[in-house]
């Protein structure tokens, strides 16, 4: 029962943040939209008993995606008006719905597996063990560290004054 | 239920009704309690910093000026509350609060004493650097929608400072999590049988300094460098809106003193008195360090700032994550007080040696 009310709550806040972001004018106002997206999202996180991820979905996307978003933001100019209408409306809302529809039917026609097991209270220790014990997912980790490491390395070979 | 890792294992069953009382009394006590504090925290910084200025300080208002914060409330809130003409109103009445509650949900995991906590979250550690970064978007909207150059300025640097500073915060806590193999604030005060400032005194080190960044103090303050934006963010603020953001400035102050004792030096824990006497008495020490620094360093420029950050606190983050990796590897038993003066010459040696890199006036280094 709360948990139900608490996924409609988060449901609408989340639309109503996505909602914002592509219709503000504002840019500014579109990266607060994001925000709140994220905080709802990671909300649902929290009612689906996944605590780890919830709270890596604030740190990792309030934190640091939509902080860098209002300093990119920051840097550019015009940013009362900076998020322009689209021309082209008939189009985006035809595409729009039949992604809607598509989306909507692919929902209603899958058989969904659901787990009849409990789901485990600190998910951090699982998640932990599961990404870097021995015969865990430990080389995926590390090479995607190495590629981010390599983008990192090549945005600042790629953006420096010679 | 899905709730259950917010409750508390070790009280919520004692307590008639168990989770709401439980709730409810923490909400209102740790709401005092954080009250209470910012009143007597501002009192103590003005007469400290009084003192350390060869000043007086606010002495007229009950005894040792004790009511004069009490006094400057009263005054704060009766003032006209001006909205700017073009100020972008919704986010200018909501950037006060955005920037406030977030101090108040740190402290909803910080145990007050053996226990006496709202929620033990298992990864607390997590949480608290999460949380800790949706003030600095309060902040940011304040003055972004203050439609204000000085504001604007001010609210740039406060991102800037928080992308910069919160990468070296989590490392030092990454090795504080690795000494003592849980996230949960209980268990990394359990976990300091001897304080965590002298088993890692490097992550001592680039903790304060980058809290101190985090939650603007003087040398970091460039967020309102009064000297240079007025007042920074806040400059178009008044009357009670202004006051929320003077609470969250010094709740910050509270909640980082707080921070401070937890993590490094053992929280609750002491001989003799009970829990919360000593989580007051470290928090007054680490608050008393504060100010003695505010008193001490000028402010940075911002390319100051940055310059510390990145190539000063990140590195060395770096240096003691790899010792306590390897100290976790190879010698996991080795926490006794033997091993102290071999931690803490090792932080000596990494800190003499690399400052010599970071000798003032070597080179400019533009961000």
């Amino acid at each position: 029962m709360g948990i139900n009310i608490a996924f409609w709550v988060l449901a609408v806040l989340a639309a109503t943040g996505a909602l914002a972001v592509v219709s503000a004018r504002s840019l500014f106002r579109t990266a607060l939209g994001l925000v709140l997206c994220f905080l709802s999202i990671a909300g649902l996180f929290f009612t689906l008993s996944a605590d780890f991820l919830g709270i890596v979905q604030v740190l990792i996307y309030v934190g640091a995606i939509a902080v860098l978003l209002i300093m990119a933001i920051m840097l550019t100019r015009d940013v009362e008006k900076g998020n322009l209408p689209s021309t082209l409306k008939i189009p985006a809302l035809v595409s729009g719905l039949a992604f809607a529809g598509l989306s909507v039917w692919v929902m209603l026609n899958t058989s969904w597996q659901v787990s009849s097991e409990a789901p485990t209270t600190p998910t951090a220790s699982t998640l932990g063990n599961l990404l870097f014990d021995q015969g865990g997912l430990v080389l995926g980790v590390e090479i995607a560290a190495m590629l981010l490491l390599a983008a990192l390395i090549g945005a600042i070979s790629a953006a420096r004054e010679k | 239920m899905s709730t259950a890792f917010l409750l508390p294992a070790t009280i919520a069953p004692d307590w008639p009704g168990n989770f709401w009382w439980h709730l409810l009394i923490m909400t209102v006590l740790l709401i005092a309690v954080l009250m209470i504090s910012v009143i007597m925290f501002i009192w103590l910084e003005r007469r400290v910093i009084a003192r350390f200025q060869a000043r007086v300080g606010p002495n007229r208002a009950g005894p040792f000026g004790l009511l004069q914060s009490f006094a400057d409330v009263i005054k704060i809130l009766t003032k006209e509350d001006i909205i700017p003409a073009l100020a972008d109103k919704p986010l200018f009445w909501i950037a006060p609060a955005m920037a406030f509650v977030p101090v108040l949900m740190i402290l909803a995991v910080i145990p007050l004493s053996d226990g006496l906590q709202l929620a033990d979250i298992n990864v607390g550690v997590v949480y608290i650097s999460a949380v800790s970064a949706i003030t600095a978007i309060g902040i940011f909207m304040s003055g972004m929608s203050s439609n204000n150059k000085y504001s604007l300025i001010g609210a740039m640097r406060e991102i800037a400072q928080l992308i910069s500073f919160e990468i070296p915060m989590l490392l030092a806590l990454a090795g504080l999590v690795m000494a003592s193999s849980s996230m949960s604030i209980s268990g990394v005060i359990g976990a300091q049988t001897i304080p965590f400032a002298l088993t890692q005194p490097l992550a001592f080190v680039v903790f304060v300094i980058a809290l101190l960044a985090e939650i603007n103090r003087t040398p970091f303050d460039l967020v309102e460098a009064d000297s240079e934006l007025t007042a920074g963010f806040n400059t178009e603020y008044s009357g009670m809106k202004f006051a929320v953001l003077y609470l969250t400035e010094y709740s910050e102050a509270v909640v980082g003193s707080i921070l401070i004792s937890t993590f490094f030096l053992g929280g609750w824990r002491g001989p003799f008195l009970p829990g919360i006497i000593w989580l007051v008495i470290k928090m007054l020490a680490s608050f008393f360090v504060i100010l003695w620094i505010r008193s001490t360093i000028p402010r940075f420029r911002i390319d100051q700032s940055m310059k510390l950050a990145w190539k000063t606190l990140l590195p060395l983050a770096m240096f003691n994550l790899f010792i306590m990796a390897v100290k976790t590897v190879f010698a996991p038993g080795l926490t006794n007080w033997v091993a102290v003066p071999v931690y803490l010459a090792i932080t000596a040696v990494i800190i003499i040696y690399w400052a010599r890199f970071m000798r003032p006036g070597r080179q400019s280094v533009g961000i």
